[in-house]
């Protein structure tokens, strides 16, 4: 992650009269690279079949929660171990819509899931961010069993552990054609409405880590002291990263279970905190980037091993004992790394 | 009028009288330094000055405002900064970054997580003519955490400063930095401070710094203020001498 001015590697020390950081980081020069990679997810359901979409749209749904979580870990400096409450949140607020409300809107499933996943954050992060460390991160998995818990117990609410069904949703108004099968409408329609929101989750947050705000977590991160002495309210920033940081978990929740068609306690419990932490730590959580890329990469890597092995949980185990070991920068990390030194080899 | 006073302050770790009620003046434009032996309570004054600690009884008046129990926040807006005995930057920013920050903060934008950070034009350039002042403009966009001790103490003081503070604590300016390095680092303080017109109260060890750069010296000893008057009238203190300086400095 860089900070505000440009990476040393990138822009040497300079002698000169206009501060460096004046001419970069404009959102022009975002666009020409990531306009290419949109134009790539776009063309998906047309070239790769439908149960590649699906998993990519999975992956996607999954970034955006990933995203959300990196807002702490990344750039505040809390790692949340109960992220799974905001996604379970956003999962069954979609579900108590279709199964108490009869609502099929997608939209209202999103306003719902922003909401709930907020509400629940506002009470989380009242108590989570007077701590930091390891107790922020036990208190939050706690705080996030407690939900498992009503979840898995409150069953004649919740469905208990047969979970809720949700069925494919209307979009814009406007619900599968007549006779459209499933699969073709949550790889094509659904699907393009999935990245719809996951660009404009990406956008609204890349602003964010780029405004004073997201350097003011930057800094409670690298030195709570000196944020303290700059006159930084640190509790205050944490809550607000808190709150943004749930509310886009919990959106990732709502995109995700029209995908799955039914939420389960599953959702909230502490293994699934896990596999977020998991996916920010694959991609690399120091980057931008980096928890888009772990969340796409470990749903097909889940995937797979899931369908190679019986132990694919063993698997996973060994995937992140030798990531944390080789990669520890995660993939995005690594490949800037491995470009950088590149580039310099080249250059010489 | 008095900049600050405190009247009575006191603060007990345990048994330990760190600070005991202390009556503390700096009138405005003065460049005071703070001296005294290790747990002479130097640091535990600035420290409940500056609001890190809280005091157990006494008050603080800064501008004619009761401060005591004024937080953090409360008291930067009212004009009181510090820099650290041990260097508290964030290391994993840019040199350039950790004074934007700091005028951001002052500034009050860092509440703003719709605009890019780097549209503030203003700031960064204020940011970097900062630098400019302090000789740091060359390291601008190095990270804070890989330059030399001597340009992070520096740096330290320039992210106070650029509070823009109406009375500045520098806590060791030149702790952990060569023989060779001081005088210079002290000359661009200095100098800064006093064109500014800001006042400083500076808690040194080196004696040769002290009664080069200070208007005023406070002597402080096991938590009460021993002495205080011009470098001069420090010098000859017979009191100050036996406690602080030693038989041979005299």
């Amino acid at each position: 992650m860089s900070g505000l001015s440009p990476s040393p590697e990138m822009a040497p020390p300079s002698a000169s009269s206009a501060p460096a950081a004046f001419q970069r980081r404009s959102p022009v020069k975002v666009a020409l690279w990531s306009i290419p990679i949109t134009v790539v997810l776009i063309a998906v359901p047309w070239v790769v079949d439908e149960y590649q979409t699906i998993l990519l749209a999975y992956g996607l749904a999954m970034a955006i929660a990933v995203l959300g979580f990196n807002l702490l870990l990344g750039y505040t400096g809390l790692l949340s171990f109960g992220h799974s409450a905001f996604f379970g949140v956003g999962a069954y607020a979609v579900a108590f819509m279709v199964k108490y409300l009869h609502v099929q809107s997608m939209e209202l499933f999103l306003l719902a899931a922003i909401v709930g996943s907020g509400v629940v954050t506002v009470v989380f992060g009242y108590v989570c961010v007077r701590y930091t460390r390891i107790f922020f991160s036990i208190l939050a998995l706690a705080l996030s069993q407690v939900l498992w818990s009503l979840a898995y117990k409150f069953f004649w609410v919740t469905g208990g552990t047969d979970g809720l069904r949700v069925p494919t949703p209307k979009l814009l108004g406007v619900g599968p054609a007549e006779g459209e099968d499933k699969i073709h409408f949550l790889t094509h329609r659904y699907y393009y409405y999935v990245l719809v929101v996951f660009v404009i989750c990406v956008a609204v947050m890349w602003l964010v880590v780029h405004s004073p705000f997201g350097k003011a977590l930057q800094a409670i991160r690298d030195n709570e002291t000196r944020a303290q002495f700059i006159g930084i309210r640190i509790r205050a920033y944490r809550f607000m990263a808190f709150l943004i940081s749930g509310i886009f978990t919990g959106i990732a929740g709502a995109l995700w279970v029209p995908l799955n068609g039914l939420t389960t306690p599953d959702i909230l419990n502490w293994q699934f905190s896990g596999e977020i932490v998991f996916m920010a730590v694959l991609g690399g959580f120091r980057n931008f980037t980096g928890p888009i890329v772990g969340a796409v990469v470990f749903n097909y890597l889940k995937t797979y091993a899931v369908g190679f092995t019986v132990y694919w949980q063993a698997l996973l185990g060994i995937v992140l004992v030798v990531l944390v070991f080789v990669l520890p920068t995660g993939i995005v990390g690594t490949t800037k790394l491995l470009w950088a030194r590149t580039r310099r080899r080249t250059s010489r | 009028m008095n900049l600050l006073e405190t009247s009575q302050l006191t603060k007990y770790f345990g048994d330990t009288h760190a600070v005991d009620k202390v009556d503390f003046t700096i009138g405005e434009g003065e460049v005071v330094s703070l001296i005294g032996s290790n747990g002479a309570g130097k640091t535990s004054l600035v420290n409940l000055i500056s609001g890190l600690l809280q005091p157990d009884s006494g008050k603080i008046v800064f501008r004619g405002a009761d401060v005591t129990h004024e937080s953090v926040y409360g008291r930067i807006r009212a004009g009181i900064a510090r820099s650290f005995q041990i260097v508290n930057l964030f290391d994993e920013l840019t040199v350039l970054d950790n004074v934007v920050l700091s005028i951001f903060s002052r500034e009050l934008k860092t509440r703003a997580f719709w605009t890019l950070a780097d549209h503030h034009h203003p700031i960064w350039q204020e940011a970097h003519d900062i630098l400019l002042q302090f000789g740091l403009e060359p390291k601008s966009s190095v990270l804070a955490g890989g330059i030399s001790q001597g340009e992070r103490k520096l740096l330290d003081v320039a992210v106070a400063y650029a509070l823009r503070p109406r009375l500045l604590f520098l806590d060791e300016p030149t702790s952990g930095v060569s023989t060779r390095e001081k005088a210079p680092i002290m000359d661009v303080i200095s100098s800064i401070v006093r064109s500014q017109g800001i006042t400083a109260v500076v808690i040194e060890h080196d004696m040769d710094i002290i009664f080069r750069y200070s208007d005023r010296i406070v002597v402080m000893h096991q938590g009460v203020v021993l002495a205080s008057g011009r470098p001069e009238e420090i010098r000859n203190n017979e009191a100050v001498k036996d406690a602080v300086f030693g038989p041979t400095h005299a």
